[in-house]
């Protein structure tokens, strides 16, 4: 991208990505993560198909699941729909750059500021779960993904490494009431 | 006096005074005591007034079925009525009051309704109070209420934090007794994900209040070391102070966890009480049985409990209500009681049983086929009558009297979906009938009574849910207890004239249900409702059997033919609080703000709620004293040179794909097929019945890619529409949506120099000249040196409007920026109400107007709706009630009295006409002052009102007794010809 002259600000309104310590987990309120929605087009499945693994390198996950590999994470979010994570830094017009990978065989969608991305790690993370989300965090391996719902918002929880590190997605105009919830949440349990 | 009624012994811990004070007297107690075992040993009968008669009352119960004991705990802000004495763990410097009475406790001035308490029977408030009807909300509820309360509230916000949360396991096991014990130990040593939750602090139920021996241990030891091996084990999770208060759908259960109740104030942080949702594979009953009484005269007596609770005050917490105790029972487990006391050194008076034939007791003198008849004593028991088998009677003296009536099975999580309990004459009482999927029941719970029985129900019951989950268990390894069979003799109440308690918390006597037999409420359901029995706290844990025993007696039927009444959640009481969680005040639900908030907040904007957002809705400059003044300001700057507002919140909604036109052309119901890329267009959304559902514009990026907007409160659901058509209408379309709403920060830019001020942002190879970037055009260009971004000319105000976009992180530098390019044209940023006045100037349709009742002909759109395709809502829209002469079109309104101001919701009328609802010629829907024009204008849906125009009418407020003279006007009071959004 170009050196525009726009300064950008985080989710929750600041400078720099917030972090929060507690015992036994942070909270980190995570910046640098480009973010596109991609979605197959069911006319060209099977060029779709071709497509994925060309341009990742590996198999898009099946449901409620994610997998990695190079520069991308692809979070499984709903039939034949999927996020992709990149790093923001080499990837911000991530939308074009995915697009130019499927060509006419996907729709993509750029995300990354549709959303709030805070990372939970620590060995007692889980703890903090129990008051936030239904979610069965036992049972969600490495690598699994699942839309819930956390402090009333749609949010998608990834397990990046099962029982310590976790990152939820929700909706970024609400990031501080649900950075909120995750603050409170680890203060009451931990 | 100090703990005159503490023995040797107990479960508590003497090295741990605890001072607390109740009625405002100083009492000390130990580490492990609860309120009500402290003010037993502190020689403390008396904790309260009855609900009805405020008569004297005691704990009857050990547990959370106390009906009588019901006290305020602390004081201030955490002031809580209604608590119950008996579960209340004493803390350091607790503070306890009693409650429902005028006086003090033991001079109650409200006493005076027992003297009258003939005038009080069962339902005589719906036959005592009928008139004169004003009287009663003025004077008898107001009356009635503070003489029947229970507890007062602080009227404080509680300073407390609740919790809710989520745990999952593969066997919940239902109270930590010796079957919930035996239940948890050996699924847990299966490997089995476990959770155990139990009402009390200590676990280990009966076991704590027993002097059984389990193996070589006592059974308290037993449970500690049953609680010690699972607290080591991963895969198990004790939750004490825990009741399970509901059996849901799919296995799930309710559960609230007293967190912090035992302490003074809860830690930093920590909430004071949690409401666990436990979604459990398979679950084991095991809460227990309650012991039921047996009503005679004056049972109510402070004194007189349980015989059961008396031994776990003995057992337990080493207090004994009084130096010399007396047993009435009609079952061997009330001599248990008496061998205890006695143990422990208290004198037993006597023990009275029912049964002529039971077994032989010895240590005390023991009345056989005797029952008590009256109990003397008002402020605390001091003797009994008894009448002996030989009709005798004999007035036998002792300071408290422990009560067996046998024990009732604790069958309430089984019927929270609607099982039936089923009777079981043997042990005279319901036992569980038909479950909830997925739970089996175990122990007293399930009638089996004997401690050996319940272990090993306990441990059956456990390795058949595992079974049932494909997991195997190892054989339990269980102790030797004690397996002593039920014998109880059913006696429910001793007949006499005199006053026998059977709902002790409501006040309910035998009398009252024979009453409500006589009256004709014979049912169950109707006796509860006719007598309040089994109503309030305590959900007649120790009174429903009782009162439908003597029902059944009435009726002639049989007691499982009468019948229980339903038994729903919650088990015990749950305050508000902890249903509400952490959605309270500020956090009632989240907010949503939008990327120009920063900015907006630093110049002090005056923000509004917008569902979920808050948006900036005026910001004052100082000297301005009046939203009126700012409001206008904002307008009339932005009419004049440049404004700027931030429309983040409208929906956006990406779609894309080879089928996404036709997708949109049956959407809305004028044609996007054609729309030519690098265009915007303006679409009215139809409901599948014509109305009209939502409208925005549409943007064509590509050809296989629009953007569309929607009203900033349809956002969800037009998405939510989108997503059904999508998937369940037209699965054979081949197109992909997605919400963008937030992904993007979008401004309108407005006004005469709108274009000025952007071409000072937009970059320099892009040409947004009137010519090259024409009214309605719109496309992707980059901003400030390179961002990428979108344009759309498009126009909300009636002026020369673009609205720009930006990635959202982008958003506070952006309007930053254009504040700083519009420096030399005075720009200003404008909230939600110069934007509304500028719409209702331009006669655009909002909210007010798409209100779910009016449609495309009503809002002026009527050939909007495309007849050369299908779209939805186009064939019902053609219905002939709504195609009527004199159906309401959109117009405008403007009073002939330039002074006046209008308001929303007025209703109009012809001139000459009466205002009523026959004469009704439609409605006013949006109302502001147009700094523009100097006075009020409005906008509305008038009857035949396209032809109408010139026309004067009145509109009316009747609620108010306002009217105004208006004159029909087009709705377009600012630049009717759109000159300028075309400039």
């Amino acid at each position: 991208m170009a050196e525009h002259r726009l300064k950008p600000i985080t989710p929750l309104g600041g400078d720099t990505s917030r972090k929060d310590t507690f015992q036994g987990v942070t909270i980190t309120e995570v910046v640098d993560t480009a973010l596109a929605s991609l979605s197959a087009r069911a006319s060209q499945a099977a060029e779709f198909r071709a497509a994925a693994p060309k341009f990742f390198g590996f198999d898009l996950p099946a449901p409620a699941r994610s997998a990695s590999g190079g520069d991308y994470t692809a979070i499984w979010t709903g039939p034949e729909q999927w996020f992709i994570e990149a790093p923001f830094a080499t990837h911000e017009d991530i939308a074009r750059i995915v697009k130019q990978g499927f060509g006419d065989a996907a729709s993509v969608t750029e995300q990354t500021d549709g959303w709030g991305r805070f990372d939970l790690e620590g060995p007692r993370v889980r703890k903090v779960f129990e008051i936030l989300s239904n979610l069965d965090l036992e049972k969600l391996p490495s690598g699994g993904a699942s839309r819930t719902v956390i402090e009333h918002l749609g949010c998608i929880l990834v397990c990046r490494e099962a029982g310590a590190r976790y990152s939820v997605y929700g909706p970024r105009s609400s990031a501080a009431s649900l950075h909120h919830a995750l603050v409170t949440a680890a203060k009451a349990a931990l | 006096m100090s703990q005159t009624n503490r023995l040797q012994g107990g479960q508590i811990d003497r090295s741990k005074v605890l001072n607390f004070t109740f009625d405002g007297k100083a009492f000390q107690g130990y580490q492990g005591d609860t309120l009500a075992s402290a003010l037993l040993a502190n020689g403390v009968r008396l904790m309260g007034r009855s609900f009805k008669y405020h008569r004297p009352r005691g704990p009857i119960s050990s547990g959370s079925e106390e009906p009588n004991a019901i006290v305020e705990l602390r004081s201030g802000a955490r002031q809580e009525p209604n608590t119950r004495a008996t579960i209340a763990e004493l803390f350091e410097g607790l503070s306890a009051k009693s409650q429902n009475h005028v006086g003090s406790l033991k001079f109650d001035f409200l006493a005076v309704n027992d003297r009258l308490a003939s005038f009080f029977a069962a339902g005589f408030y719906y036959k005592t109070f009928m008139w004169p009807k004003a009287f009663w909300e003025k004077l008898y509820e107001p009356m009635i209420r503070r003489a029947a309360g229970l507890g007062s509230l602080s009227m404080q916000t509680d300073p407390d934090a609740y919790d809710k949360g989520f745990l999952h396991c593969d066997l919940l096991v239902i109270g930590a007794g010796p079957s919930g014990l035996a239940a948890a130990l050996t699924a847990a040593r299966s490997g089995a994900r476990v959770i155990l939750a139990d009402e009390d602090f200590a676990p280990g139920g009966r076991l704590n209040a027993e002097t059984f021996t389990l193996g070589n241990t006592s059974g308290a030891e037993w449970a500690q070391a049953a609680v010690a091996e699972l607290s080591a084990m991963p895969n198990v999770r004790i939750l004490t102070r825990t009741v399970v208060i509901g059996a849901f759908d799919h296995g799930i259960y309710g559960a609230l966890e007293r967190v912090s109740d035992h302490l003074p104030v809860p830690s930093e942080g920590k909430p004071r009480q949690i409401l666990w949702r436990i979604y459990s594979s398979r679950a084991v009953l095991a809460a227990g049985a309650t012991e039921r009484p047996i009503a005679f005269r004056n049972n109510d007596r402070p004194g007189i409990m349980m015989a059961g609770a008396l031994r776990a005050y003995v057992n337990r917490w080493a207090a004994t209500p009084g130096k010399s105790v007396a047993v009435f029972t009609n079952n061997d487990d009330g001599l248990r009681t008496a061998s205890d006391l006695i143990a422990k050194g208290v004198k037993v008076s006597a023990v009275i049983d029912s049964r002529a034939d039971g077994p032989a007791f010895s240590g005390a003198e023991h009345l056989r086929g005797a029952v008590v008849t009256d109990a003397l004593g008002r402020l605390g028991l001091h003797s009994v009558k008894v009448k002996l088998a030989s009709g005798e009677i004999r007035q036998i003296p002792c300071e408290a009297l422990g009560v067996s009536g046998g024990w009732n099975p604790n069958v309430h999580l089984t019927c929270h979906q609607r099982g039936l309990p089923v009777w079981n004459a043997d042990l005279a009482a319901f036992v569980p009938g038909s479950l909830p999927p997925g739970m089996v029941v175990a122990g007293a719970a399930n009638g089996e009574f004997s401690t050996a029985a319940a272990l090993a129900s306990g441990a059956k019951a456990a390795a058949g849910a595992l079974d049932a989950l494909g997991l195997s268990a190892a054989p339990a390894d269980l102790p030797q207890a004690e397996d002593a069979p039920t014998r109880v003799s059913p006696l429910w109440y001793v007949p006499h004239k005199g006053r026998a308690w059977l709902d002790q918390q409501n006040d309910v006597t035998v009398k009252d249900v024979k009453l409500a037999h006589q009256e004709g409420f014979r049912s169950v359901e109707h006796l509860k409702r006719y007598t309040t029995m089994g109503m309030a706290t305590d959900q007649g844990k120790t009174s429903n059997i009782g009162g439908l025993a003597v029902m059944a007696e009435m009726t002639g039927k049989s007691i499982p033919d009468t019948g229980t009444t339903i038994y729903r959640p919650p088990y015990t009481p749950v305050p508000i609080g902890a249903f509400a969680g952490r959605s309270a005040g500020a956090d009632f639900r989240p907010k949503r703000l939008t990327p120009s908030h920063k900015w907006a907040a630093e110049q002090g904007a005056v923000f509004v709620e917008v569902g979920m957002w808050l948006r900036a809705q005026w910001l004052p400059r100082q000297g301005e004293t009046h939203w009126r003044q700012s409001v206008d300001r904002e307008v009339a700057a932005t009419r004049g040179s440049v404004g700027i507002c931030d429309v983040t919140t409208l929906g956006k909604i990406d779609v894309q794909g080879p089928d996404a036109a036709e997708f949109l052309n049956r959407i809305y119901c004028n044609p996007f097929a054609k729309l030519p890329v690098g265009k915007v267009r303006y679409g009215l959304m139809l409901r599948e019945d014509g109305m009209a559902m939502d409208d925005g514009t549409t943007a064509r990026l590509a050809e296989d890619h629009f953007v569309t907007t929607t009203t900033t409160a349809n956002a969800v659901g037009v998405y939510r529409h989108m997503e059904f058509c999508r998937q369940c209408l037209w699965p054979d379309l081949d197109v992909q949506i997605i919400s963008t709403t937030e992904a993007w920060a979008q401004f309108s830019v407005a006004g005469p120099n709108a274009r000025k001020l952007l071409q000072k942002i937009v970059d320099p190879e892009y040409d947004i000249s009137n010519e090259a970037f024409p009214y309605m055009g719109c496309g992707e260009i980059t901003v400030c040196g390179g961002l990428r971004a979108r344009l759309f000319r498009i126009s909300f105000s009636g002026e020369l409007a673009y609205e720009i976009a930006v990635p959202t992180r982008y958003g506070d530098g952006l309007v930053r920026a254009m504040m700083e390019a519009g420096r030399e044209f005075d720009a200003v940023v404008y909230g939600t109400e110069a934007l509304g006045v500028m719409r209702i100037e331009k006669g655009h349709a909002a909210g007010n107007e798409l209100n779910g009742t009016t449609s495309a002909l009503n809002l002026g759109m009527g050939g909007m709706v495309n007849k050369k395709k299908d779209s939805i809502g186009s064939t019902l829209s053609e219905r002939e009630g709504m195609n009527a002469a004199d159906a309401l079109n959109l117009v405008g309104f403007e009073p002939v009295d330039r002074s006046k101001t209008l308001l929303g919701g007025m209703h109009f009328i012809n001139r000459g006409a009466p205002a009523d609802a026959k004469n009704d010629q439609g409605y006013m829907t949006s109302v502001a002052f147009s700094p523009s024009l100097g006075h009020s204008v409005g906008l509305g849906f008038l009857k035949n009102g396209a032809a109408r125009k010139g026309e004067v009418i009145r509109a009316v407020n009747p609620l108010a007794n306002e009217e105004v003279e208006v004159k029909v006007v087009s709705a377009h009071f600012v630049d009717p010809e759109g000159e300028r959004l075309r400039g």
